[in-house]
């Protein structure tokens, strides 16, 4: 297992210098940069040409790769090109609230799906059943920034009981309170979508489990029916439901950048929104890094998960 | 039949089966409503004396396993009576059925299929000992030794999962299971018919073994002749939902009744090319 996990790190090396080029390539294809997003038309050439050669951007696009990858070596991220901050820095400031947002909704999300999946399938083609599967489906298919902007209409504007965006209240203390007030319409609109997806696995994972005959056995073992569905049957439904979870980790990174942005949370999907919009390269590529970190730990995490929780799985070297 | 130690005596059945049925629903159309009734078990009547072997044969879907699955309380039945003992037990609560699990045991068919992929071998024992509160809980690691030994299972069995185990040995782990509560019927459903031919006879002999040792009565059903004529004392012949014919071994063997055993005995192969010969000669008319 620790030799699988040596070499599943070391395989991630190569994946993680990939995945830089090719998002530089895209990034450069990209029109304009981050002089002509900073400076309004009327500035001279002469002074746009001074700052290009101040920023670095005018030696060849590789000698421009390898300043940042020998940087990079050094765990050193850059300077934003926009707010000539250190990129680690802001990266670093913004997990907090990007990390907050998530974790509270994975776990909300989670607990929805895996008890209700659960009863769903143990009374499949009941009422609750139809109102869960009905439920999820909703959960998977209203888009994020329609059931944000829903929410923010009801309850910001119509009812004016939630805050409409930001983590706290200008001004304010910035208190647990405060914070927990602006926390739920983002969690609910990410937790629809987590449960949504959730309740579904959950549930089908559920249903191949009760026809399995060891659950037979467990019955013809004398076992209450109560012990029968939480030891023999939830035990092994939730094995495949552990993979789908790793999954669940990018997917949440990526919905974050839009509903970060509808929210006007101040985590990393705004700084990617923004720096994407000012053509801040030094930042993007941080951010990309980071996403790309995330990505592998969360498949390793996952894959590791995975043999703990069943014996049947082992990984040779 | 009678008490083999004073024949005057007649043996009270351990099992006796009462005009059984147990009809599924066949269930069409967008109310789901009840077309018709697919008719498992037909009315059947059967005794199974203590100490014996009770052979039960059919072809697939003839309701053999259906009659294992209502007398160890995994269905109820539509209609009839199921005498465990003198015992009515067909219409007990759950509850009340905890109770006479360990009477009443089953091996399954898919050594396979029928053990928890998760659960060491060794909890997999434990459990029923667990549940059923049969010894204090320092015990149960030594009783757990002894079921593994009682089969023929090293002892280091008990730290692995059921993927690491053979068929055979699988089904080995299923029969300890079943004797862990000291039962006193056994129902066999099928209990070779997923093994390999020579692990067959290992789980057979295993069988009959336990049977001496414990005095097991077993209820043993099979769909082919081979496997039945070896273990059993007595047979009883399914088809279609009902019982067409029972009697001893030898009886059945020698001048089958009815025309589904004719039939069953024709189907199943003989090794001997010159017992072969012989049925042939015997039976063409």
């Amino acid at each position: 297992m620790f030799k699988y996990v040596i070499r599943r790190l070391l395989i991630a090396i190569p994946v993680l210098l990939g995945v830089t080029v090719i998002n530089f390539i895209i990034m450069k294809m990209a029109p304009g940069n981050p002089v002509d997003m900073l400076i309004s038309p009327q500035t001279p050439a002469a002074a746009l040409e001074a700052k290009r050669i101040e920023l670095g951007l005018d030696a060849p696009a590789y000698v421009q790769y390898w300043s940042w990858f020998t940087h990079l070596l050094r765990g050193d991220l850059g300077y934003s090109m926009v707010t000539y901050e250190p990129v680690g820095r802001m990266i670093f400031d913004r997990l907090g609230p990007t990390l907050l947002l998530m974790g509270t909704s994975l776990i909300i999300g989670v607990a929805i799906a895996i008890p209700l999946g659960i009863l769903s399938a143990r009374r499949q083609y009941s009422k609750l059943d139809y109102a869960a599967v009905t439920g999820s489906f909703l959960g998977i298919s209203i888009p994020n920034f329609f059931l944000g902007l829903g929410l923010i209409y009801v309850f910001s504007l119509w009812l004016k009981i939630l805050p409409s965006s930001g983590m706290s209240t200008l001004g304010g203390n910035g208190g647990f309170v405060d914070i927990l007030l602006h926390l739920i319409m983002p969690v609910i609109v990410l937790t629809a979508n987590v449960a949504g997806r959730n309740i579904r696995y959950v549930r089908s994972s559920m249903l191949e489990i009760l026809e399995q005959d060891y659950l037979r056995t467990a019955r013809a073992k004398g076992l209450k029916e109560t012990l029968v569905i939480n030891r023999h049957a939830v035990r092994n439904a939730l094995i495949p439901i552990v993979t789908v979870l790793g999954m669940e980790i990018p997917i949440l990174f990526g919905g974050a950048v839009v509903i970060e942005q509808i929210f006007s949370w101040p985590g990393i999907g705004q700084l990617t929104m923004s720096s994407i919009m000012s053509r801040d390269y030094s930042t993007i590529m941080g951010l990309n890094l980071l996403a790309a970190v995330i990505v592998i730990l969360a498949n390793l995490l996952t894959d590791i998960a995975y043999a703990l929780v069943d014996p049947r799985i082992k990984y040779s070297k | 039949m009678h008490n083999p130690k004073d024949p005057a005596v007649p043996l009270q059945p351990l099992l006796a089966l009462e005009n059984l049925k147990k009809y599924y629903p066949v269930r069409k159309g967008i109310i789901n409503h009840t077309v018709d009734h697919v008719k498992a078990v037909d009315g059947v009547d059967l005794t199974i004396y203590p100490g014996e072997t009770l052979g039960l044969v059919g072809e697939s879907g003839s309701g053999k396993s259906t009659i294992a699955k209502l007398i160890v309380g995994l269905e109820t039945p539509t209609e009839g009576r199921i005498l465990f003992d003198g015992q009515d037990i067909s219409r007990l609560s759950p509850r009340e059925m905890i109770g006479l699990r360990s009477e009443l045991q089953i091996v399954f068919q898919d050594p396979y299929s029928s053990l928890n992929p998760r659960k060491r071998v060794g909890d997999l024992l434990a459990e029923p000992l667990k549940v059923h509160r049969i010894m204090p809980a320092k015990d149960i690691s030594r009783e757990v030794d002894r079921l593994l030994e009682l089969v023929g299972l090293p002892k280091n069995s008990r730290g692995r999962y059921p993927h690491e185990f053979s068929g055979g040995q699988r089904q080995r782990v299923g029969i300890a299971r079943a004797l862990s509560l000291k039962p006193r019927l056994v129902v066999c459903d099928e209990p070779v018919s997923a093994l390999d031919v020579s692990i067959q006879a290992q789980i057979l002999n295993l069988l009959k073994e336990l049977q001496r040792e414990l005095g097991l009565t077993y209820l043993f059903i099979a769909h082919g002749l081979g496997a039945v004529k070896y273990v059993s004392d007595r047979i009883a012949v399914m088809y279609s939902g009902k019982i067409v014919e029972t009697g001893k071994v030898d009886e059945i063997f020698r001048e089958p009744k009815h025309e589904y055993t004719r039939t069953l005995l024709d189907a199943s192969p003989i090794a001997d090319p010159r017992q072969r010969n012989k049925r042939r000669a015997f039976h063409s008319h």
